[in-house]
């Protein structure tokens, strides 16, 4: 099986820009990032998956808003405002790696890999109910964290705290 | 202590029982099947409740009903939606979210000196090890190594917290399956360790110990003897559990066999910890992906054989036993110096310090308001907590607050084992099974 850490250390000693199956990727010799477009992000975690990457740890979003420069990203790849964060393990290699996909404004849509990973069926369900991104082809796609009929996804960034500010006015030690 | 699981040989061993991917692709076809889950959302499943007419495509008689959240053995508020055909589980949904309290939201509204406060409440029986994985991702993106000593307290102070947790297990899980006196032990065994911790925390939940730096003081006088104090009636204890659950016929008889799960659906469904080993797979972050100290003291990673809700308690009962194994060792080569970095910006100058130096008052008042500065990028850290990978991923803008703060949690991922393994098992199981599981619902719902 290819191990694509070590692949990935070879080439970035040249100039040329790092490709992982085809795909634009960085890798800072701790961890290698991967950024395929959307529609690619299955067919690349089943080449992965062949790859001895079996296991998909975690799935998360990232919303930019308000951080547009954000960590390091390679230049052929168009930032957009949001970002799914996938990390999936090599347990014979010892690595993980990770996939970040941008999800743009005007489509908060994502595939699903759940076919392909089962375990991100609960993943999936948080990304939806907390930041509105839809999983195609998602099984499921319902608010896991918050009731049904909440309205607005929390962990977004024009997302207001709703904070009460605190006044000691009344205080006895002031008093 | 007589445990009858075999242990993995040494750490150079492939952990995989697994050659190649193909061989994962037979559970992916029930695992995304509707065969034991179900998919319904929350109104849905409030309106569907109670009798279900057979249906045209030949399933019989149904009856819907809801367990939880309120159940005493839901460890919190979990709520399991299950259909059930006579006193069989056909088809099942964990509901969650009772707890939701927007951690990862008020994460990023908090600096990374405060963040430890926040995390360490997720996970209540396990809270040191939030606060290490927070705490190695912030010191990862600030790019500081921590000193030798606090290295190894906080490794201590795991181990221990390991201890408490899997004590925790075997209370709740005895008492779950009718074994009233076993609460009462477990509880027993933990309440030392957790005074343990008050002595060294000054609490005895939620500590707030482990921090970005190192740790929030060195340990007091007379911690060692403290720990010997806790540890060496433990033994004696451990056979005594063996009598009690491990060896008698009711105990096997309602844990062996029920809830089986092969490894392949573990990978498929993202399962860590020792649901994951139990199956026989040895993969644990402490030996495979060593962080702090772990390379420098010797312990067995345990595994099952057969994946069922036995397995997982043997094995929770032996990890007790390899965690007594590491804090001896602890104990031994627990090293002099610093307990946290001495690093002026990431941390607050000695008490002494600030009466006679106005340098120094301004540098605590600093790093006590705004926090530290973080250089800006990403990061993802992780350790073996007592139930799997919990991983901490943060997102820095170059600010003092994380711009993103995502806790991957152990039992968050894990929980979606439930429908699978109570698929086709009795109702009386399903207590058994959950409790086996051994989910913490602050954690799940964050």
């Amino acid at each position: 099986m290819s191990d694509v850490a070590e692949d990935a250390t070879e080439v970035v000693a040249e100039p040329e820009p790092l490709l992982i199956h085809g795909h634009p990727a960085t890798d800072d010799g701790d961890v290698v990032v991967v950024f395929p477009a959307k529609a690619e992000l299955l067919a690349l975690a089943t080449q992965l998956r062949t790859d001895g990457y079996w296991q998909c740890l975690d799935l998360c979003a990232v919303d930019f808003l308000t951080h547009p420069t954000r960590p390091v990203i390679p230049e052929s790849v168009t930032p957009e405002r949001f970002e799914i964060v996938v990390l999936l393990i090599n347990h014979s290699a010892r690595t993980r790696l990770r996939i970040r996909v941008q999800i743009g404004e005007d489509d908060l849509t994502c595939p699903t890999l759940f076919r392909l990973h089962p375990g991100t069926e609960a993943m999936e369900r948080e990304v939806y109910d907390l930041f509105g991104i839809a999983f195609d082809g998602h099984p499921d796609m319902t608010r896991i964290l918050l009731p049904d009929d909440w309205e607005g996804h929390p962990l977004r960034k024009d997302y207001a705290i709703g904070r009460i500010p605190v006044q000691f006015k009344n205080s006895i030690a002031q008093g | 202590m007589s445990t009858t699981l075999p242990t993995s040989a040494a750490p150079t061993n492939p952990p995989p029982a697994i050659s190649d991917a193909s061989q994962l692709d037979a559970a992916l076809e029930h695992l995304t099947s509707d065969a034991s889950v179900l998919r319904w959302s929350e109104t849905e499943a409030e309106e569907r409740s109670g009798y279900q007419a057979p249906t045209d495509e030949g399933a019989g008689e149904r009856m819907i009903m809801n367990m939880g959240p309120q159940h005493p053995s839901t460890h919190g508020v979990l709520r399991l939606v299950l259909e059930l055909d006579g006193e069989v589980i056909t088809r099942s949904k964990p509901v969650i979210g009772y707890l939701h309290t927007g951690m990862e939201k008020t994460g990023e509204d908090l600096t990374y000196v405060q963040g430890a406060t926040n995390v360490t409440r997720m996970d209540y029986a396990s809270p040191l090890f939030t606060e290490l994985a927070f705490s190695m991702a912030t010191e990862q993106l600030l790019g500081i190594e921590v000193p030798e000593r606090a290295q190894w307290i906080r490794m201590l102070m795991c181990e221990m917290n390991r201890l408490s947790s899997h004590m925790l297990f075997m209370a709740t899980n005895g008492m779950d399956l009718g074994a009233v006196s076993m609460m009462l032990y477990g509880w027993r065994e933990r309440e030392e360790i957790l005074r343990f911790f008050e002595m060294v925390t000054g609490l005895r939940m939620n500590h707030n110990y482990i921090r970005p730096g190192g740790v929030a003081a060195d340990l007091p006088p007379g911690w060692a003897d403290e720990v010997r104090r806790v540890l060496d009636p433990l033994p004696a204890r451990l056979e005594e559990f063996d009598t009690l659950m491990t060896g008698q016929p009711i105990w096997r008889e309602r844990l062996q066999g029920v809830g089986v799960i092969t490894a392949e659906e573990c990978l498929a469904l993202g399962t860590t910890g020792p649901i994951l080993r139990s199956t026989g797979f040895a993969w644990d972050l402490r030996r495979d992906m060593p962080y702090l100290r772990y390379d420098d003291v010797d312990f067995d990673v345990c595994v099952g054989t057969y994946g069922d809700c036995f397995d997982r308690y043997a094995i929770r009962l032996a990890e007790i036993g390899e965690s007594i194994r590491i804090v001896r060792q602890i104990l031994d080569k627990m090293p002099a110096g610093d307990y946290r970095i001495q690093d002026k910006k990431v941390t607050p100058p000695p008490r002494a310090r600030i009466d006679e130096s106005m340098e120094a008052l301004i540098h605590h008042f600093k790093i006590f308001t705004e926090g530290f500065k973080v250089p800006a990028g990403e990061t993802y850290a992780a350790v073996e907590s007592p139930r799997g990978e919990l991983g901490v991923y943060i997102v820095s803008d170059g600010s003092g607050k994380p711009y993103r703060m995502h806790v991957r949690g152990p039992s968050f991922v894990n929980l979606q084992t439930l429908p699978h393994l109570m698929k086709d098992s009795l109702i009386a199981d399903t207590v058994a099974i959950v409790s086996s599981v051994d989910p913490i619902m602050g954690e799940v719902d964050r």
